[in-house]
């Protein structure tokens, strides 16, 4: 919990030396409570202070980084229970789970696969974040040759998981300079596992259904001197995990609870259970098989879930050039709301059809959003066409609006008395076939 | 040790509301639906009470509709073209209520006529036991037309009817007063006007329990972030105890999903996509899902697969009630 700037002054040394450049101890403090300085412009504080103020300064639930030769995936320094009351800031680590029984071969293709797989969303490019290698035979140099395989075609952070301390060593012995994930500790396991994620540097995940069990692992585990640490609600069916994952996310954030401080990770076997980690808080998602569809939907979820309440995606308004236009194409008139500057876009560039895509300005809006609003309207549609000189490129001067918003075109026609004002399709998918019903281009 | 969980108390709650009514309390229906009366967030069992689950409904048309996918074409095959055929599938598959929207245009091309809905109606009344709501085609003047005779023929069956907006909602409001309905309430998005168009419901006489509201959803990628934050702040409130947002929530998830281009669309589009049925599929239940976890009580899907999953994932949600 957050100390006020009477709390912190208590802890520093009331000397009034004026060293960190304020007048007194509590001047300080009040700066500190209001985090615009660090607490290390004091030189006098002692140690005993230092780490209780480190320890209120925490967040509430830790950072933790997994991190490979050239990636990481930041998950925790969450806030709030709801996105609306922020936002929810570091997005689920999406992995994928392999095993060591697979053979060599089929392990690098999978690999192969998982690693290669990138998908366009408005715009940002989203991929999986990478995998899991589960000891199906208990053997450890099956676990070193899956790792080794892995490693040869991928470089993203791995997820090791194993109930036999060795068959995770055999991994881990091939994973110098990273942080990957180990897991899963349990209340029988636990004093080995902290051992070997202490010698290999590693992030340990403890699994339980009990939240007393948690709190009493992650405290004994703390005790050895690990501090990055995941919990794994393993609930004994979706509604299970849900309670567990809010009743987790809860203590740490309303009670402030130090013990249930850490990010979570779900094993998910179905689209549904995968769904309901991303938006009920799981800081790692691991799921059973890859199938491109199934990533595709929830790297989409995760993008929505995780963006600011409080800022659209947004593109820059102006004019943009699909497939190469000449000064006789036609004119498409969108907003500035990504998903719908990239609905269109996608749409026309696919087709392969050449257009000028007009983006007004409105405010981040989808069209109707905006047009309900006044952000999408005659005159805001007229200025885009003015401020960005479109009508000096053309020698036809033709402008579609989209369907939704029909009823503008009166109006846009009074506007733009130069130009003539088409309709086009409800939905951007149909745009194609309007091109070669309606324009006669094919 | 025993560690000390925060709970929220909460002082509201959410209303009870019953759809259908059976042959002794003046309907025909062979069972009714009961929705509402949460006391808590959604499944948090161990702070408060989910007397009633939340429920599925399927969305049949009272023809064959112009631009459904055609993997929904695939599903329904044949029974797409008769209501009523449509309804005893839909009931086969799993529904709990059904959805019944009427067409702006009839087969020929003209407007549906009020003789047409209303024999539409009739013959899914006639061939299933499920509660049932009707929604017009969206247009004011035409739902008007069609809804007034269709809550007139069907009087005491408790039908919902919808969908009432803010500039359309007096005329609906009105006939289900008149003729022992309910009705659906949509607003865009926003907590402010769904509890607004409430208030104007409600001083028209209807009383409270016999009104859902629809607070709009987009689909999955394509806005449904705000309506996962919308409910989530609407249920909040009836907590806290705003009387006008104390209101069972009904979203289609089914409509949203299968009007986009990741469900509609096959081919052209890019490998990473996928396969076509599987992300359609998962497109509608994942929005439907993430609904479902923010306050939906009435979730309104299209495909068979789809209603299978997200019951299982409602199953699974009410009995770790035992668990806790
Ligand atoms: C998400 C959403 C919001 C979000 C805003 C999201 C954003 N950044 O725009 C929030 C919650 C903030 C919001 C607010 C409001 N909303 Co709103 N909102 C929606 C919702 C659910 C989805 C919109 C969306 O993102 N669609 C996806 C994008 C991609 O669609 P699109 O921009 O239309 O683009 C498609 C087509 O138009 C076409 N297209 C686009 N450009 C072009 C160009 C050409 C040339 C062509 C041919 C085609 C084409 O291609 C795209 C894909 O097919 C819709 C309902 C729904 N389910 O659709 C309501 C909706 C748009 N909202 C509505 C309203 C009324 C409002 C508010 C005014 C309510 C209020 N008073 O608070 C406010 C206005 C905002 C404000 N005052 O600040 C109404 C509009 C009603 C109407 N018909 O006029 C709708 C339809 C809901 C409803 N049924 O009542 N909204
Ligand atoms: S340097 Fe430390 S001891 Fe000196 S005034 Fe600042 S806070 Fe107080």
């Amino acid at each position: 919990m957050a100390l006020s700037g009477i709390q912190i002054y208590k802890l520093l040394p009331q000397t009034n030396c004026k060293e960190c450049g304020f007048p007194t101890c509590l001047a300080f403090a009040m700066k500190l409570a209001a985090k615009q300085v660090e607490l290390s412009s004091c030189p006098y504080v002692s140690e005993a202070s230092k780490a209780q103020l480190e320890e209120s300064a925490a967040p509430p639930i830790r950072l933790i980084t997994l991190k490979s030769n050239g990636y990481e995936v930041k998950v925790g320094n969450e806030v709030v229970l709801y996105r609306h009351e922020k936002t929810f800031y570091n997005k689920s680590g999406l992995f994928v789970k392999l095993h060591t029984s697979q053979i060599e071969n089929a392990l690098i293709e999978e690999t192969r696969r998982i690693n290669q797989y990138q998908v366009n969303y408005v715009g940002m490019d989203l991929e999986v974040d990478g995998i899991a290698v589960e000891d199906d035979t208990h053997d450890p140099a099956k676990m070193k040759a899956a790792v080794t395989a892995i490693r040869s075609v991928s470089k993203k952070p791995l997820i090791l998981i194993s109930s036999a301390v060795d068959v995770l060593e055999a991994g881990l012995s091939q994973l110098s300079g990273e942080t990957p994930l180990v897991c899963c500790a349990n209340s029988t396991n636990w004093e080995k596992f902290a051992e070997l994620a202490g010698k290999y540097k590693a992030i340990l995940a403890i699994e339980s259904d009990k939240i007393d069990e948690f709190v009493e692992l992650t405290e004994k585990i703390k005790s050895k001197g690990i501090e990055d640490l995941v919990l794994i609600p393993n609930g004994k069916n979706l509604g299970h995990n849900l309670i567990l994952q809010t009743q987790i996310r809860r203590a740490a954030i309303k009670a402030n609870l130090r013990a249930l401080g850490y990010p979570t990770l779900a094993f998910c076997s179905s689209p549904v259970e995968a769904a309901q980690a991303i938006t009920k808080y799981a800081g790692f998602v691991v799921l059973d098989e890859f199938a491109a569809e199934l990533i595709y939907s929830l790297l989409v979820l995760r993008q929505n879930i995780y963006t600011d309440p409080q800022k659209p995606i947004q593109v820059q308004p102006g004019l943009y050039e699909i497939n190469n236009p000449k000064e006789n194409d036609p004119v498409l008139v969108t907003t500035n709301f990504s998903i719908t500057y990239f609905s269109v876009a996608n749409e026309v560039e696919g087709s392969g059809l050449p257009a000028w895509l007009l983006v007004a300005d409105a405010e981040g809006m989808s069209v109707l959003t905006a047009w309900a609003a006044g952000k999408f309207d005659a005159d805001r549609i007229a200025k885009a066409v003015k401020s960005t000189n479109v009508t000096d490129k053309l020698s036809k001067h033709l402008l579609i609006l989209p369907g939704s918003v029909a009823v503008l075109s009166g109006e846009v026609e009074a506007e733009l008395p130069d130009w003539e004002i088409r309709v086009g399709p409800r939905e951007a998918v149909d745009i194609p076939k309007f091109y070669k019903l309606a324009l006669q281009v094919n | 040790m025993p560690v000390e969980i925060p709970k929220d108390k909460w002082p509201g709650s959410v209303r009870t509301v019953t759809i259908g009514a059976l042959p002794k309390d003046g309907g025909t229906r062979k069972c009714t639906v009961t929705v509402g009366g949460e006391t808590t967030m959604p499944f948090l069992h161990y702070e408060g009470e989910i007397p009633n689950r939340p429920v599925v409904a399927i969305e049949i048309m009272d023809r064959q509709p112009d631009d459904w996918s055609p993997l929904l074409a695939e599903a329904w095959k044949d029974v797409m073209d008769d209501p009523a055929k449509w309804a005893v599938a839909a009931e086969q598959a799993g529904a709990d209520l059904l959805v019944l929207e009427l067409s702006l245009n009839n087969r020929n091309g003209e407007p549906t006529t009020p003789d047409e809905a209303v024999s539409a109606v009739k013959s899914v009344l006639a061939a299933s036991g499920l509660p049932l709501i009707v929604f017009g085609p969206g247009q004011a003047e035409a739902d008007n037309a069609l809804l007034v005779p269709i809550s007139e023929a069907t009087k005491g069956e408790r039908i919902v009817l919808g969908i009432c907006e803010d500039k359309n909602y007096r005329t609906i409001v009105a006939t289900a007063m008149a003729n022992d309905h309910l009705v659906s309430a949509r607003t865009a998005m926003d907590v402010n006007l769904a509890k607004q168009l409430n208030i104007l419901i409600s001083d028209m006489g209807l009383p409270l329990d016999r009104i859902l509201m629809d607070p709009t959803t987009g689909a999955l990628g394509y806005g449904i972030e705000y309506g996962f934050s919308v409910m989530e702040r609407l249920r909040l409130a009836a907590l806290q105890g705003d009387k006008m947002t104390q209101l069972p929530m009904i979203v289609t998830p089914g409509y949203e999903a299968w009007k986009i281009k990741e469900s509609k669309v096959g081919e052209g589009v890019p490998e990473t996509w996928g396969d076509w049925l599987n992300r359609a599929i998962n497109w509608e239940t994942l929005t439907a899902i993430t609904l479902l976890e923010s306050g939906a009580d009435v979730l309104v899907l299209r495909h068979p697969e789809s209603v299978k999953r997200v019951k299982r994932a409602i199953d699974e949600l009410m009995s770790a009630k035992e668990l806790v």
